[in-house]
């Protein structure tokens, strides 16, 4: 269906650890940013003349601010347990994709300039000089790096290559010599508020299109809210759910639920974005402004919860940054974590018994979880280890008659990226993020033909889009793939509807409506 | 000789404890800004103990990626680990008893650790991924451990040392009194080695027995959102 200028891989029955090949992907390298992108971000605009001495000096920067990052270069022992766990090493058979290969690009360089054995006997311990070659090498592998973290499981002393590669990112943007598809993006967010650019006039629009719709179809008035202040709770959504399939069907899905909670609720135009991609580049002070601004709108608005909807990365920094980088939230209610997970919330009414479904509404199809790498593996749902995976499995399991688990090898902590995250999901890449799909769309074909299964779920704007643009190249469609709260749209009874009878109808046109 | 190498271990023991306390001090400093736990992570501190156990005692991340790098690995450590007990009885004079009863097995684990080690060192040989990723230095260090290991049983089964020779010399060296070693090939040479791995311990991959007790991804509780973490170079932004 789709057309590739590059070999896409066959799908066999599982993905065999390959021989490695050097450099099949050293051609591959993002567009770099220019200064209007570079300047609203504190970086210089372009890279500086003195990029060698400035490289080391924010190296050692960023080594005394980051323990992760000295004890990671320090303690790798080459064994080898990361090098066939990396879905992009596993498709493409470049070794600079093996988790430690990436690291290594990095470690030789800090090895020669700042360990005892490195200074004096580099050819030793594969220390190398820092050249422009090696500038280019990490612009093009450490942008090959969705920070999924999968490595960071499997190795013995829990080194992250996410870290690494935040690392290197960030040095590289303190030269002048970023990514333009994150530095764009976080200017957008600075300006406007939201990943995409949309102004609020357009948010404001769309979401008055949707509560037509919902109205139609249901006969209620589900109320898509946009900066009403006093609101109970704030909802901070990837700005992608406000117009691309199937991410907005998960919006729908939310509004229904907090509609039946019957709670106040807003989303915020200064707010309209969930995702932080100052992570992606290891900025600490733009995630940490982009933050701010959640903080900013809560107070303005005067709620009482934060909650965020469907989105793997974003609820990395929710979970586990946002207290850190805009906290405390003592003005908010303290009786609700801050923040919450739109799955988080959801499960808990229906564990009060407050939601009724129709499973059978989603009964044309048969439903597989992809475990979102950032959910999975920085983060938690609920109160236990674990929830993550359960949660979301139970608002599922709830809501349709037909699941079915991928091979538990790929799912879990084990889950596999969809191979756009971390910076990653942009054309000019698209070579590494179809490769990169590959362990994960082998899993989803073994359970489409052993298990009937039709249709993917996932809680990430990224996977969402991701898998949109991949399916078609390994043969499958690219509506295959559906947000949780999708499901949920479809088979929740809302006080009031249209009558019984006409529900599985109505609902079976939730799918292609919006 | 003796003399030389009196001083060897003098300056081997310094350099180690030195150099391991800096680094320890340098990682104990510097800030772990984020809360980064590879989840699912425990939820208390205990549960981070445990986990952190674990991890040392039974390489658990390492058991979840490949069996045979665990196998070799973890074979190869418990048995040095027994083998540095069994070796507490020439710094101590009388000798604990728990130190007494494992001697046997201690020369089981000398085995042990060779098996070990060469079983490491076929692998990095032989899978590609690994030796493309292996330096010099990563061979030497396996070539470094198994001549102490085998040295070491040389003493034991093919020309016996003096040991109370050594022991001798030892205590005394803890008192700083420099006494006479025994002049055999295998002990100088089995001396010479360990001194040297002293002395590269807090200058190689070595750190990463320190290391590992200092990865956030293993050390942190998983509690963002009950409990504020800010480091104090990030606190510094908000005033």
């Amino acid at each position: 269906m789709a057309k590739a200028e590059f070999d896409v891989p066959e799908l066999q029955e599982y993905v065999d650890v390959p021989e490695l090949v050097e450099g099949t992907m050293a051609h591959l390298s993002p567009y770099v940013a220019k200064p209007v992108h570079n300047t609203p971000l504190g970086f210089p605009g372009e890279l500086v003349d003195d990029w060698h001495d400035k490289v080391l000096e924010k190296l050692d920067d960023l080594r005394s601010r980051y323990r992760s990052l000295q004890v990671y270069l320090d303690a790798c022992v080459k064994c080898g347990a990361c090098t066939d766990k990396c879905h992009y090493y596993l498709s493409t058979k470049d070794p600079k994709n093996m988790p430690v290969g990436r690291q290594d690009l990095l470690r030789k360089v800090y090895r020669r300039y700042n360990t005892f054995a490195g200074k004096y006997f580099p050819w030793l311990v594969g220390a190398k000089d820092l050249t422009r070659e090696t500038l280019d090498e990490w612009y093009s592998y450490y942008h090959q790096c969705s920070q999924c973290r999968r490595c960071s499981v499997f190795c013995p002393y829990g080194i992250d290559t996410a870290e690494i590669s935040m690392a290197a990112r960030e040095i590289l943007d303190s030269v002048g010599y970023g990514q333009k598809y994150c530095n764009e993006i976080i200017a957008k967010v600075h300006e406007k508020g939201n990943n995409l650019g949309l102004p609020g006039p357009a948010i404001l629009d769309t979401l008055e299109g949707l509560e037509e719709d919902v109205f139609d179809e249901t006969g209620v008035a589900v109320k898509y809210p946009l900066d009403v202040k006093g609101a109970e709770i704030l909802l901070v959504t990837p700005s992608a759910d406000f117009f691309a399939e199937p991410h907005v069907d998960g919006l729908i899905g939310y509004g229904k639920v907090f509609h039946e909670a019957g709670v106040s609720w807003t989303m915020s135009t200064t707010a309209s974005e969930a995702g932080n991609f100052g992570m992606f580049i290891g900025s600490y002070e733009n995630m940490r402004r982009v933050a701010l601004r959640i903080r900013q709108a809560a107070l303005e608005l005067g709620v009482k919860r934060i909650v965020f909807g469907e989105c793997g990365h974003a609820w990395r920094v929710a979970y586990a940054f946002l207290n850190t980088l805009a906290g405390p939230f003592d003005f908010l209610d303290p009786r609700y974590p801050v923040p919450q997970h739109i799955c988080e919330y959801t499960y808990d009414l229906i564990q009060q018994g407050k939601l009724r479904f129709d499973k059978s509404t989603n009964d044309d199809m048969t439903l597989t979880f992809h475990d979102s790498c950032n959910v999975a593996r920085a983060t938690r749902m609920g109160d236990k280890p674990g929830g993550q995976f359960d949660i979301p499995r139970a608002v599922i399991k709830a809501v349709c008659n037909n699941y079915v688990d991928m091979d538990h090898e790929t799912i879990g902590e084990r889950t596999f990226c969809c191979g756009g995250g971390g910076g990653l999901l942009t054309d000019d890449l698209m070579e590494i993020r179809v490769k990169g799909a590959l362990p994960r769309m082998t899993a989803l074909q073994n359970v489409i033909k052993e298990e009937g299964v039709t249709h993917m779920a996932a809680i990430c704007a990224i996977c969402k889009s991701q898998f949109t643009k991949v399916l078609p190249y390994y043969g499958m469609e690219m509506d295959q793939i559906v947000s949780v709260h999708q499901l949920v749209s479809n088979a929740i009874i809302l006080t009031g509807q249209n009558s019984d009878e006409e529900d599985a109808d109505s609902d079976d046109e939730a799918d292609g409506d919006a | 000789m003796s003399t030389v190498y009196a001083l060897l271990f003098i300056v081997a023991t310094a350099v180690l404890v030195i150099g391991l306390a800096t680094k320890i001090a340098q990682y104990a400093r510097t800030p772990a800004p984020l809360k980064i736990p590879t989840t699912p992570a425990p939820v208390t501190q205990t549960g981070v103990v445990m986990r952190m156990f674990r991890e040392v005692v039974f390489f658990e991340s390492l058991f979840k990626s490949t069996k045979w790098t665990w196998i070799f690995g973890w074979l190869f450590h418990m048995a040095l680990f027994v083998v540095l007990l069994r070796h507490l009885r020439y710094f101590m004079d009388p000798v604990w008893l728990p130190i007494e009863l494992i001697q046997p097995f201690g020369v089981y684990a000398g085995f042990a650790m060779l098996a070990g080690l060469g079983g490491l060192l076929i692998r990095r040989i032989f899978v590609d991924r690994v030796r493309y990723i292996s330096a010099p230095s990563d061979y030497l260090w396996l070539l470094l451990l198994i001549i102490i290991g085998v040295s070491g049983l040389m003493m034991k089964f093919v020309a016996h040392t003096d040991i109370v020779m050594v022991k001798q010399f030892f205590t005394g060296l803890m008192g700083f009194s420099i006494g006479t070693l025994p002049i055999d090939f295998a002990l100088l040479v089995h001396l010479a080695l360990v001194a040297l791995l002293m002395i590269l311990f807090p200058f190689s991959k070595l750190l990463h027995v320190p290391g590992i007790f200092f990865s956030p991804t293993r050390n942190q509780v998983d509690n963002p959102r009950e409990k504020r973490h800010l480091a104090d170079w990030a606190k510094a932004m908000e005033e």
